[in-house]
Order: C-alpha cells, then sequence, then structure tokens
C-alpha cells in the first residue's frame, strides 16, 4: 500500500466512527461535534484527492458556518442533553435490512459504473486548477446559469429562514 | 503531488494540539485539587445560583447564523472569481454584479424586516 | 518529498509555534507596560530588570493554580475547550511566507512552512473554527454568564467575519492569485495598502472583532457577564484561552502585514533574504502597538450598537469595496481604486452621522 490509501483508511476509519456517534449519542452537542468530526474527515479526503480549494471552502461552509448553525438551533431547544428514551423502536430489524439493501444496491450500480476503469485525463501541469474553476463559474461557456441560479437559492433560504423564525405578531 | 503541499501543515496541527494538551496536562499535573461543594458551584458574582445553567436562547442569534452563511457562501464564491477577474474583464465583473445584486435584494429584504436590528 | 524534508517542516512547525509562544509571552508585557504609560503608571517592573522576567513568573504562577471543574459542567468538553481554542491560533500562520530563500548549512531553505494555491481561503477556513472553543467552553461550564457569554461572542465573530473575508478579495484580486507568496511578491513595487485603504481599515475593524479586543470586548465584559465564556475556567486552561487572544493578535498582525504592507519585503532584503522576518516582526510590532493604543482609547460599544455596526456599516462597506476594486481592475486604471472607495467610505460615515444625529434628536436609542 502506498502512504496515501493508509492516510485514505485511517480517515475513513475515523468518518465512520464519527458517523456512527453522530446518530448514538445521547447528548445532541455531543452528536453535533461528532458531526463537525465527520466535516473535517470529508475536508481531508478533499486533500487526498489534490482538490485544496474545495477542502477549504468545506471547512468554511459546512464546519465553520453549518455546523454554527445546528448548534445555535440546538441550543434553541430544551433539554439538549436529557435524552433517555430508547434509541430504536421495534421496526429497527427492518430498517437494517432496507438499509443493506440499498447499500448492496448501489455498491452493485457502482461496481459497474464504467468511470472507475477508465482513467481520467490528468489535468494540465501549467493550468492553474484555481483559475479553471473560476472561468468555469462565471465564463459564458461554463456554468454561469448554475452559478447565478444558487444566488436565488441562496435568497429563497434567507426569506425563509425570516418568515419562519421573526414574523413580528 | 499537491496531497504533500498539506503535509506541513498536517505536521504543524499536530505540534499544536500535543502542546495545548501538555498545557493542560500541567495543570492537571501541578494544580492542588481541594474542591468543596460550595466552590464547585457555578460562579454568579457570589449570590446563590438559581435555575438552570443553561438555557434556550433568543431565536435572534438563529437568524443571525442563517445570515451569515448565505453571505459566507458568496464570499467563498468571490475567491475564484477574483483570482481570474484580469482575465474576464468587463463579462466577469457583469455576471458578478447580477449574482450579488439578488443576493443584496435578500439582504435589504432582511434589514426592511427587522432582522439586524437587536433592542 | 524526501525523509530531509519531513524533518525540515517538523523543525520549522516547532520554531512557529515557539516562536509564537515566546511572542505571546512579551506581548502581554509589552501590553501591559504600554497601557502602563498611557495611564501614566510604572507597570510590571518587579520581576527582573523592566519587567522582563514577569511572563515567566506568570507563566509558573498559573501552572501551580486549582483548577476547578465546575460539579454540573460537561467535563469532556469543559476540557477540550481550551485545546481547540488554541490549536487555530497556532496553525493560522502556517500558509504565512516569514521571509524569502536563505541558505543555512549549504542548503535552500525557504522561510515559510507551506505554500498552498488557496492560502487566503485557509485563513478564511482556519478563522471561522475558531468559534468552536468559544461556544463549546460557554456552553459546557453550566453558567448562565458562561453560556451568554458564549453566544454573544460566537454572534459577534460571525458577524465580523464576513466583512473579514470580504476584505481580503481586494489583495487577491489586485495580485490574480490566492497564495500568500504570489500577493507578497505582486506588492514588490506598492503596497497594497495604497490601492486598498478601505480594505485595509476593515480588515483591521474585523480582526479587532474576530480576536474579541477591546473595544469589541463584549463577550468579555466583566460589569455585566462576569468574564464571559471562560467565567469558569482557572489555572492553566484560563491561560489557554488568553494565549489564544494573544496569539490570534499576533497572527492577524502578521497576516495584515502580509495582505497589506508589503509583507516580509523591505529595504535591503533583497541582497540579504535573512532580513525578512525582522521586518516582518518590526510590522507586526507597529499593528500590534496599534491595537494596545486602540484598547487604551476607545470604550466598548454596546452590544446592540456592535451588531448594527458589523452588519449594517462594515458589511455594505466591504461590499462596495471588493465592487469598486474590482471596476479599477477592469478598467486597468488602478488609480481610481483609493479614490473610489475613500470616496465611498466618507460618504457612508456622512450618512451614519446624519442618522445617529436624528436618532439622537428624538431619543430613540
Amino acid at each position: 500500500m502506498t502512504p496515501l490509501q493508509i492516510i485514505f483508511i485511517i480517515v475513513a476509519v475515523i468518518t465512520l466512527f464519527a458517523a456512527i456517534k453522530v446518530v448514538s449519542s445521547r447528548n445532541l452537542v455531543h452528536a453535533a461535534l461528532w458531526l463537525i468530526l465527520v466535516l473535517f474527515g470529508i475536508a481531508v479526503f478533499f486533500v487526498i484527492l489534490s482538490a485544496g480549494f474545495f477542502a477549504a471552502a468545506q471547512v468554511v461552509i459546512y464546519i465553520g458556518a453549518i455546523a454554527i448553525l445546528m448548534i445555535f438551533t440546538i441550543m434553541l431547544t430544551r433539554r439538549v442533553a436529557r435524552d433517555s428514551g430508547a434509541q430504536h423502536n421495534s421496526n429497527w430489524w427492518a430498517a437494517a435490512v432496507l438499509s443493506l439493501l440499498l447499500f448492496t444496491g448501489l455498491s452493485w450500480i457502482l461496481s459497474r459504473w464504467q468511470g472507475f476503469q477508465s482513467t481520467a485525463q490528468p489535468m494540465l501541469e501549467s493550468a492553474d486548477p484555481l483559475r479553471q474553476l473560476g472561468e468555469g463559474l462565471v465564463a459564458p461557456g461554463g456554468y454561469l446559469i448554475p452559478f447565478e441560479v444558487a444566488s436565488i437559492l441562496l435568497v429563497a433560504a434567507l426569506i425563509g429562514a425570516i418568515t419562519v423564525a421573526w414574523e413580528r405578531k | 503531488m499537491a496531497f504533500w503541499d498539506y503535509l506541513p501543515i498536517a505536521i504543524l496541527f499536530v505540534i499544536s494540539a500535543g502542546l495545548a494538551a501538555i498545557a493542560v496536562g500541567l495543570g492537571h499535573l501541578f494544580g492542588p485539587r481541594k474542591p468543596t461543594p460550595k466552590k464547585l458551584e457555578p460562579y454568579e458574582s457570589g449570590m446563590n445560583p438559581f435555575g438552570p445553567g443553561t438555557r434556550r436562547m433568543p431565536v435572534r442569534f438563529y437568524l443571525v447564523a442563517v445570515l451569515f452563511i448565505l453571505f459566507d457562501i458568496e464570499v467563498v464564491f468571490f475567491l475564484p472569481w477574483a483570482v481570474v477577474l484580469k482575465d474576464l474583464g468587463i463579462t466577469g465583473l457583469v455576471e458578478m454584479i447580477v449574482f450579488v445584486s439578488i443576493l443584496v435584494v435578500g439582504f435589504i429584504y432582511a434589514w426592511k424586516k427587522g432582522a439586524l436590528e437587536w433592542e | 518529498m524526501t525523509t530531509g524534508s519531513v524533518w525540515e517542516w517538523i523543525i520549522k512547525s516547532v520554531v512557529i509555534v515557539f516562536g509564537l509562544l515566546t511572542g505571546f509571552a512579551y506581548l502581554t508585557l509589552l501590553e501591559r507596560k504600554v497601557l502602563a504609560k498611557i495611564q501614566v503608571r510604572i507597570g510590571p517592573n518587579r520581576a527582573g530588570p523592566m519587567g522582563l522576567f514577569q511572563p515567566l513568573a506568570d507563566a509558573i504562577k498559573l501552572i501551580f493554580k486549582e483548577e476547578i471543574i465546575p460539579s454540573r459542567a460537561d467535563k469532556i468538553i469543559f476540557v477540550l475547550a481550551p485545546i481547540i481554542t488554541v490549536i487555530p491560533a497556532l496553525i493560522i500562520l502556517g500558509v504565512l511566507p516569514f521571509g524569502g530563500i536563505i541558505t543555512l548549512f549549504g542548503r535552500q531553505i525557504s522561510l515559510s512552512l507551506a505554500d498552498l494555491n488557496v492560502g487566503v481561503l485557509y485563513i478564511t477556513a482556519i478563522a471561522s473554527i475558531s468559534i468552536y472553543g468559544i461556544v463549546l467552553a460557554g456552553w459546557s461550564s453550566n453558567n448562565k454568564y458562561a453560556m451568554l457569554g458564549g453566544i454573544r461572542s460566537s454572534a459577534q465573530m460571525i458577524s465580523y467575519e464576513l466583512a473579514l473575508g470580504l476584505s481580503f478579495i481586494g489583495p487577491i484580486l489586485l495580485s490574480g492569485s490566492m497564495s500568500l507568496h504570489d500577493i507578497v511578491a505582486a506588492q514588490k513595487p506598492l503596497w497594497f495598502v495604497v490601492y486598498q485603504p478601505v480594505g485595509a481599515l476593515i480588515f483591521w475593524i474585523a480582526t479587532l472583532a474576530e480576536v474579541n479586543r477591546a473595544p469589541f470586548d463584549m463577550p468579555e465584559a466583566e460589569q455585566e457577564l462576569t468574564a464571559g465564556y471562560h467565567t469558569e475556567y482557572s489555572g492553566m486552561k484560563f491561560a489557554l484561552f488568553f494565549m489564544a487572544e494573544y496569539i490570534k493578535m499576533i497572527a492577524v498582525s502578521a497576516i495584515a502585514a502580509t495582505l497589506f504592507f508589503g509583507g516580509y519585503r523591505f529595504v535591503l532584503e533583497d541582497q540579504y533574504p535573512i532580513l525578512g522576518p525582522v521586518w516582518l516582526l518590526g510590522k507586526v510590532i507597529v499593528l500590534l502597538f496599534g491595537m494596545i493604543w486602540v484598547r487604551a482609547t476607545l470604550p466598548r460599544i454596546r452590544y446592540d450598537r456592535l451588531m448594527a455596526f458589523g452588519w449594517k456599516f462594515l458589511f455594505p462597506l466591504a461590499l462596495a469595496n471588493v465592487f469598486f476594486t474590482a471596476i479599477g481592475i477592469v478598467l486597468e486604471k488602478l488609480w481610481l481604486i483609493p479614490l473610489l472607495t475613500i470616496a465611498v467610505f466618507l460618504g457612508a460615515v456622512v450618512m451614519v452621522g446624519i442618522s445617529e444625529t436624528r436618532r439622537w434628536r428624538s431619543h430613540v436609542f
């Protein structure tokens, strides 16, 4: 194994463990902290894929903003740390079978996908991936429309948040 | 390879974390520990503590966090655009103005709705 | 990648970390001395000549202090929070160039740890995760004041982080790169503060709020919140919060020097690259002195005014600064940028003045 593969396996194990803790923690704030570890693991995956911009953007947006919102939201609720009910109900086996089926199905579809066999064309050494990203976002031939639509989506989210949380009586 | 550019950062991270842990450990090792029930109560300026220590927080902090996410994403979009603006010229500028002005409409809406007021 | 370079990175990391620790120790002394002079006092002068051993005495005292963990605190998070606070402060300078390339023992050594092509975004990322230590410290203490202080502090930090992020855009637009090395190189003819006077000012104000310094030290308002998020902390754990604040002061000053004041470059640096870190340190000390001066001069801002200032003044101004910088770049008339941005800044100040006067007249505070 190459060092990169060893790092990948270690990070993957940590990320999966943290992901399990997210759903099994009884304390909501602890669950949020495990979630942050998961998001950080994903940022490390981006680094392993040599996508530095996405790694840093993952940290800025998911850990620095969205997880903060989650922690604020958790602190809005009452009795954060005092969940003592059972963590699974009598249908747990059905859920287990379903998720196993889903996992097998997804693995089967992915294993047949051609993209894994064919190696992608390596990026030109001279081209800066950041410049390509910037041009892809705003150059007319690139992803201009999705880029502009993203701002409409963001404004819709803003108006929704104000309507839910801030309607004055 | 780009991945190894990040290895020094990982080394710095490990050394910093180790140092912080050692600092906390030193305090545990050398600090005296004589706890009394009074000493372990929450500090409320000498008054007897009352009510729960952690309370629900006001909803407007939630709203600030939502506003922050939206404009944080905008800032992240700005960065690759800023790198290439010199090559894109006037079209790049116009496209970003369209993007930002939609968000600014949302910002003005939040302002007029009073979401930025703290009384 | 060779073993030699791994050792090089480890040595550089240790030098950065211990350099920052030494800087922290003497920054506390500098602050106490400068504040004392401004307030016509003497300041610490007993430990060693001119009080030079004072930081050492403080450190020893803090190690031997009793540490209290409140009975109903969340113990794990309570212990982790100071560690989480200090790590971002120590690693944020990992991408900063401290100098050019020097030759030491026959080896070419570049005076920086890493040169990431997303350097500026890395700084934004690390700045954004430094909120966690504070919010977790406040929550885990099981103390009303700590909780309120932690939440206020985090809301303040995210509000000013927007203006901070936007003030980074100016230097990126001017240099066409996110790498701090390229940004320093692009300032060879002229420091960016000339093109970005308003951007540098926004950066300066936003960083004061980011590191919870006066006049934005609301979360630590003694009179109403006892000590904010670190009310329940004592001994070394308290020292770590204190350390994080002062190391962040050094870090943001170094970043400000790099983005707007030419970084490590100054006279004679081309001939003697070893002067790079010296010039950078000099610029950092000047900026730190400014921060201490601000603390000695300005009173604390009320929390509602602080949030209004961040959202209604600083953020729109930062957006306008990016807009006019981009116009200057596209039209290839760089001299337009300072003229336009300063005009906008003065216009905004006048508008705020008018509206505040009106508020004051109608007694609506």
